[in-house]
């Protein structure tokens, strides 16, 4: 490779390097402005670039649109620019000078519970519209409640088509006042509100002129700055094997390294730890990666940990500290979001999946069906179906490591497959 | 206390790792497709990283379409060598010598419609259940729709409606007999990240993405590179400009931008005020609206 060695040189990359990735979704029903707003958000960030422009123009005018519909960006797939409608989850990418962001851009209307829970499961932040002319709705509720379920750490309602309301701060205080009031049931621990106009871009990354008694900050700089570095759990140390690394060289020839990723807390050498569902202890020898040992590891480092003994670790295994460990257990209480046409077979027989071990399962009893819209618990009602969401009682064949979803995404979350179709059938959160 | 914040570029290489490592874990037989690209080459880095201290336990498949930059040929063979990887060749040539792909006429006949045969063709004679690609969901507005793991039947189609939902980081590769998987690590990496990423792991690249001198002609708007393989009509005049490629592709569909762009430094700078999609030189793009996702239905990768 050497014809490249010349062309090398040291580079100030440092402003490039330096950056978070902040995940959000959105949500809101068909009309509420959403690809407008995500049209309005890359295009003012200068995130367009100029064919894709001009390839949007020209559909907007084969439409006979009088403006450039910036929703048109999104909808890749010839179905969905031919029937205006959207298929499954899309991404998106976007950066500024300060971040760079994902968006997993939802559907609103048809399967919306199932898409939602699919682009907020690792959303750190999610964006729910309302439009102001018509206020909190069952589907705003619905949006909202998923994002408590899902446990997305920061909610941004966006009162969207302030325009259509004259820019009034009453009907935006009105609005942010029954929200809050709703919200206070729910399960989010930070909530801001930012009228725009998705349209016009007031707001979204320019400030309204149109709105100067709205001291807040405008979506993008919130996007910018809201703190998304608690949103890790750094306390409970979880370490899920994927594989073994054994070389078997002559350079390595003992080498036994247990691959995986930090699903939470922090490793360092020298930690007193435990291998589940086995129960042997050791001591973390080291921590490697391709680029030197690491003094120490954290969520969601890729990494390859040795132990000072030999035991017998594989995938499926856990690494937890001695003094802090999940729950083995093969009764699993778990809400469930239905993804599939086909509903659950009375004590049907799945395979469960969770970190990167697997299991075979049985529903053994579906406990309630919840309201997605009042939260009300239907015990009666157990007839579940796609876009459904649930509270079962699971049983496996072999002891689950488990942690509860409030305490942890990435150890409390599960998802169950068919095994005739191999299907995602169910996503699944711990209680 | 410790700041415990990774940066973009070093969150998007741990997820890239952990999904490399599902695909060994999860697979009986899987394989990395390399073009010899940027992405395919970041992709093989970072597969090198996550089985570290052992070797790639994947081989590099080559589908080639005998339309090559003999630089990207080059390069291919020097790093195979480095990694003492296992080389599996495609030929597209070997596909229509056999009848099975129909090589097209005209002026702008290229080879890409069948690669795809000879894709399929390969996948079901090695017998690979999992094929890594560098496709990332930012190049095209099909490719946005695009999972980590990525269903195929057993034609090796993509049915952009009947995706297997994707949920937190648990992947689902279970299939049956004679289905595959396509597996995308870079999924959710820009340009601008292969790029950076390239520069900051100082990850060797063909000397095509670089500025330099070269032979060319204008067609539909960007400056092809002159091949024994290029039928050039009376009216297009042969000039040398300083040249370089955004994306690499067969060299009858590669166009290349006018750029100094000689270091990696600048190339960063570049694609950082670029006003055109990397795609956008791609004549392969440029037949339909929709000729990505026509060809991801096919089993196009």
């Amino acid at each position: 490779m050497s014809q490249q060695d010349n062309i090398i040189e040291t580079h100030d990359n440092k402003g490039y390097l330096n950056m978070e990735l902040l995940r959000f979704t959105t949500a809101g029903s068909v009309d509420d402005g959403k690809s407008t707003l995500i049209g309005r958000l890359l295009y003012d960030s200068k995130s367009i670039f100029e064919d894709q422009l001009e390839q949007v123009a020209k559909s907007s005018e084969r439409k006979g649109l009088e403006h450039t519909d910036l929703a048109l960006l999104t909808d890749g797939l010839k179905d969905e620019r031919e029937q205006g409608i959207t298929i499954d989850v899309a991404y998106r990418y976007f950066a500024t000078p300060k971040r760079k962001f994902i968006i997993a851009d939802t559907p609103g209307h048809i399967q919306y519970t199932r898409n939602m829970v699919t682009g907020a499961s690792t959303a750190n932040c999610a964006l729910i519209l309302i439009d102001a002319r018509h206020g909190v709705i069952e589907q705003t509720r619905r949006h909202s409640i998923i994002a408590s379920l899902l446990q997305i750490p920061h909610v941004i309602v966006c009162v969207n088509k302030m325009d259509l309301v004259d820019f009034k701060e009453e009907a935006f205080a009105k609005i942010k006042e029954d929200y809050e009031a709703f919200a206070s049931k729910l399960d989010v621990k930070d909530v801001r509100f930012i009228p725009i106009s998705a349209l016009n871009g007031d707001n979204v990354v320019n400030r309204s002129e149109n709105m100067d008694w709205y001291e807040g900050s405008t979506l993008l700089y919130t996007l910018e700055n809201v703190h998304i570095g608690s949103d890790h759990n750094h306390i409970d140390c979880r370490f899920p094997v994927q594989t073994v690394i054994r070389p078997k060289n002559d350079k390595y020839h003992d080498y036994r390294g247990y691959a995986g990723r930090i699903a939470s807390g922090v490793f360092k050498p020298g930690d007193e730890v435990t291998v589940l569902p086995s129960g042997f202890s050791s001591k973390i020898k080291s921590i490697d990666t391709f680029d030197g040992e690491v003094a120490e590891a954290f969520a969601p480092m890729s990494v390859a940990i040795q132990l000072e003994d030999n035991i017998d670790v594989g995938r499926g295994d856990m690494i937890v500290r001695t003094n802090n460990m999940p729950e083995p257990t093969q009764d699993i209480e778990a809400m469930l979001c239905w993804l599939n046409a086909t509903g659950p077979k009375p004590k049907g027989k799945y395979i469960l999946r969770h970190t990167t071990s697997e299991a075979k399962t049985m529903i053994k009893e579906i406990r309630y069906k919840l309201d997605i819209s009042t939260l009300h618990r239907n015990e009666e009602d157990k007839d579940v179906k796609m876009n459904d969401i649930c509270k079962v009682m699971l049983r496996t064949t072999k002891p689950i490591l488990a942690d509860s979803y409030k305490k942890n995404r990435n150890t409390g979350s599960l998802i169950l497959v068919d095994e005739g179709t191999n299907e995602t059938v169910a996503a699944g959160m711990i209680v | 206390m410790s700041n415990y914040n990774l940066t973009h570029i070093k969150e998007l290489e741990a997820e890239a790792i952990f999904i490399l490592r599902e695909v060994f874990a999860q697979f009986e037989n899987p394989a990395i497709l390399f073009s010899g690209g940027k992405d395919s080459i970041v992709v093989t880095h970072l597969a090198r990283k996550a089985f570290f201290p052992s070797k790639i336990p994947f081989p590099l498949v080559h589908i080639d379409t005998g339309h090559n930059f003999p630089e990207t040929m080059k390069f291919r063979d020097e790093l195979v060598a480095e990694l003492g990887a296992k080389l599996i060749v495609g030929s597209v040539q070997k596909s229509i010598d056999d009848g099975e792909a129909i090589e097209e006429k005209g002026k702008s006949a290229n080879r890409n419609a069948n690669q795809t045969v000879t894709l399929l063709g390969t996948i079901e004679e090695h017998q690979f259940d999992a094929c890594i690609g560098g496709a990332r969901r930012d190049e095209e507005k099909a490719r946005a729709k695009e999972r980590f793991f990525s269903h195929r039947d057993e034609f090796g189609q993509w049915d952009p409606k009947n995706q297997r939902p994707e949920l937190w980081n648990i992947f689902n590769g279970r299939q049956h007999q004679g289905e595959h998987f396509r597996v995308f690590p870079l999924s959710n990496w820009t340009e601008m990240d292969v790029w950076q990423y390239i520069l900051s792991e100082n990850i060797a690249i063909p000397s095509l993405y670089f500025a330099h001198e070269r032979k060319v002609i204008r067609r539909s708007n960007t400056w092809l590179p002159v091949s024994e393989f290029i039928q050039i009509a009376d009216d297009e005049e042969i000039v040398t400009k300083q040249i370089r490629f955004r994306t690499l592709g067969d060299i009858t569909i590669t166009g290349g931008d006018e750029s100094s762009a000689d270091t990696l430094a600048k190339i960063v700078d570049e694609v950082a005020s670029a006003r055109q999609t990397e795609r956008g030189n791609r004549e392969d793009d440029k037949r339909s609206e929709t000729s990505m996702e026509d060809r991801k239905k096919q089993g196009y990768f």
